[in-house]
């Protein structure tokens, strides 16, 4: 009895309130928009028995996302957000790999702090972290300022509010994500290989690609798809940093419920983002499971 | 023993200066006394003052630390559940769902789950508030909760759980007694991930809260789509000051706590 109650309170909460709302959503984007409240029909009226369901059912079509692929809009949307996700990845890796790379080679006493000044900013909120980027990245801000007083730049460089902020922004929220998994794999290596390649007349540069780059190659993956899966969807960064010609997926969907109030598109767009993220997300949990086995 | 060497020293310089610069320079300019951010004019507290006075920022912490506290909670216990479920809970019905349902909630995008948790309490008719926020927190936040706490459980000997068994112990003695003192580093850890991601959501929050209710994120959110303002700046440092406080405490008494437990460990040893 104890163990039905340790199962099933878990897992009641989870299926009324994950589950079933996407059940919901998945059963608005087949509905239409109406002016009524709440703004789509048809209702199902569960009090009209089977007819009720029969005549709920035939009212259901495809229409939303057959708008999705003609209206232009959102078809760029996706491929923008692709596209996005897909570069600030890569920039992530340059970024974070050079830092846990420097921090698994640390003196041992130093490691803890790293890690901590590493996780730190996780901690800090995400919304201020963004926001700490409009003052440096304006027109009258920080970087233009020091980079006018240097003599680099004569006249201010327009970088807030284009998708060169916001590739800063999603790095730069995203680098932990990257750094800790490369980290962990780069501080289980084996030092000696690196002096085996080295007495054998490797170069450093060469047994770095041969040695030590193979051996952090699962960090790398698990990196890559912990800034690539969150910054396909997001919200903050785009709609803080970004322009109004950045077109991102997690926005769009935001301004079709809240601005254009058309839940049935906006569950649409929810339904094929979904879609999309599922391959990345499948293929993440391949690379994990096979590193758990590999480390059994 | 290690040194740096000038490649790996740069790297980590470098890489440090711009974890850490952002955050710097918004602390700074928090002291500066002109409205315009941008043009250092003197030394001043005058926007802590001004943030102190402001009746709808205190409104939205008190609501954000209310939520907090409430869902964080819940989620820690549902959380627990469910990962001693997935870990020791043996086969059920449904428990490929039941991981799934799990798992799930780490990858999706806040947009979709806001959307459909909104979706559900209007289908529902449920008013939306303070409640919902803390439901919609508590159902994301207990899936954080279940990993950490279940990786915990995954790597501690089962055999002692039975072993207070076999010798009378009923299995929620057992649980309490046995298995929560050696997963409470874990529970803690996960309880103040669940506070801290409910802290810092902004989306699921804007989509559940309703009119009546506006956390902090919200409040600062529609604030700085307006551009950088130093109330903003002063609140964010208070923030991070907060955070950096309660990160440096947590580790010093984790290394404090596992020094204790090597030298117990060590006097056991020589007792023996």
């Amino acid at each position: 009895m104890r163990r039905f109650i340790l199962i099933a309170v878990p897992y009641l909460w989870l299926l009324a309130l994950f589950l079933v709302p996407f059940l919901i959503v998945l059963k608005i984007s087949l509905s239409d928009i109406a002016l009524s409240i709440p703004p789509y029909t048809p209702q199902l009226d569960l009090s009209a028995g089977w007819d009720g369901i029969k005549s709920f059912l035939s009212q259901l079509d495809f229409e939303n996302f057959t708008f999705l692929t003609q209206d232009p809009l959102y078809w760029k949307a996706y491929v923008s957000s692709l596209q996005i996700a897909a570069i600030s990845t890569v920039l992530t890796l340059m970024v974070g790999y050079p830092i846990a790379y420097g921090m698994a080679q640390a003196p041992d006493e130093w490691r803890p702090t790293l890690l901590l000044l590493v996780i730190l900013p996780f901690w800090t909120s995400f919304l201020i972290r963004v926001y700490s980027w409009i003052g440096i990245l304006s027109n009258e801000g920080f970087l233009n300022q020091f980079l006018l007083w240097t003599g680099v730049i004569s006249t201010p460089l327009t970088i807030l509010n284009t998708n060169t902020a916001v590739y800063i922004g999603i790095v730069y929220t995203y680098l932990p994500f990257m750094i800790l998994p490369i980290y962990s794999a780069l501080e289980k290596m084996d030092g000696s290989l690196l002096e085996a390649a080295e007495d054998l007349g490797c170069s450093r540069l060469s047994a770095f690609w041969l040695i030590t780059v193979p051996l952090s190659k699962a960090g790398i993956i698990a990196g890559c798809f912990l800034v690539f899966i969150p910054a396909l969807g997001e919200f903050v960064i785009p709609s803080l940093l970004g322009g109004s010609d950045t077109l991102m997926i997690g926005k769009v969907l935001w301004e079709e419920f809240f601005s254009n109030r058309d839940w049935p598109v906006a569950s649409a767009v929810a339904v094929i983002l979904l879609l999309i993220l599922v391959i990345p997300i499948v293929l993440f949990q391949r690379n994990e499971q096979k590193q758990r086995e590999m480390d059994q | 023993m290690r040194r740096f060497s000038w490649f790996n020293a740069t790297s980590l310089t470098l890489g440090f200066a711009f974890l850490y610069l952002p955050m710097i320079i918004l602390i700074i300019y928090s002291f500066n006394s002109s409205r315009l951010v941008t043009v250092w004019a003197g030394f001043s507290t005058q926007w802590y003052g001004t943030l102190l006075q402001n009746e709808s920022f205190l409104d939205a912490a008190w609501v954000t630390v209310q939520v907090a506290v409430a869902s964080s909670t819940i989620a820690t216990i549902l959380g627990t559940m469910g990962a001693y479920v997935l870990v020791r809970g043996g086969r059920f019905m449904g428990r490929t769902v039941f991981s799934g349902m799990i798992y799930a909630p780490l990858v999706m995008p806040e947009v979709i789950t806001g959307l459909s948790l909104l979706l559900l309490f209007i289908g529902i008719g449920l008013e939306r508030g303070i409640f919902t926020i803390v439901l919609a927190h508590t159902t994301f936040s207990m899936c954080f909760v279940s990993v950490v706490v279940s990786s915990r459980l995954v790597s501690f000997d089962k055999s002692l759980e039975e072993a207070a068994l076999d010798l009378g112990c009923t299995p929620f003695d057992a649980f309490r007694l046995v298995t929560l003192p050696i997963i409470a580093p874990a529970v803690i850890s996960g309880w103040l991930l669940a506070f801290t991601l409910s802290l810092d959501d902004l989306v699921i929050a804007s989509f559940t809260a309703g009119p009546s209710a506006t956390t902090l994120p919200i409040r600062i959110f529609s604030a700085v789509r307006l551009g950088v303002s130093p109330e903003i700046n002063a609140l964010s440092t208070i923030m991070i000051a907060i955070v950096t406080i309660g990160v440096i405490t947590a580790s010093i008494i984790t290394k404090r706590n596992s020094l204790i437990q090597q030298r117990d460990e060590q006097a056991a040893a020589r007792t023996a």
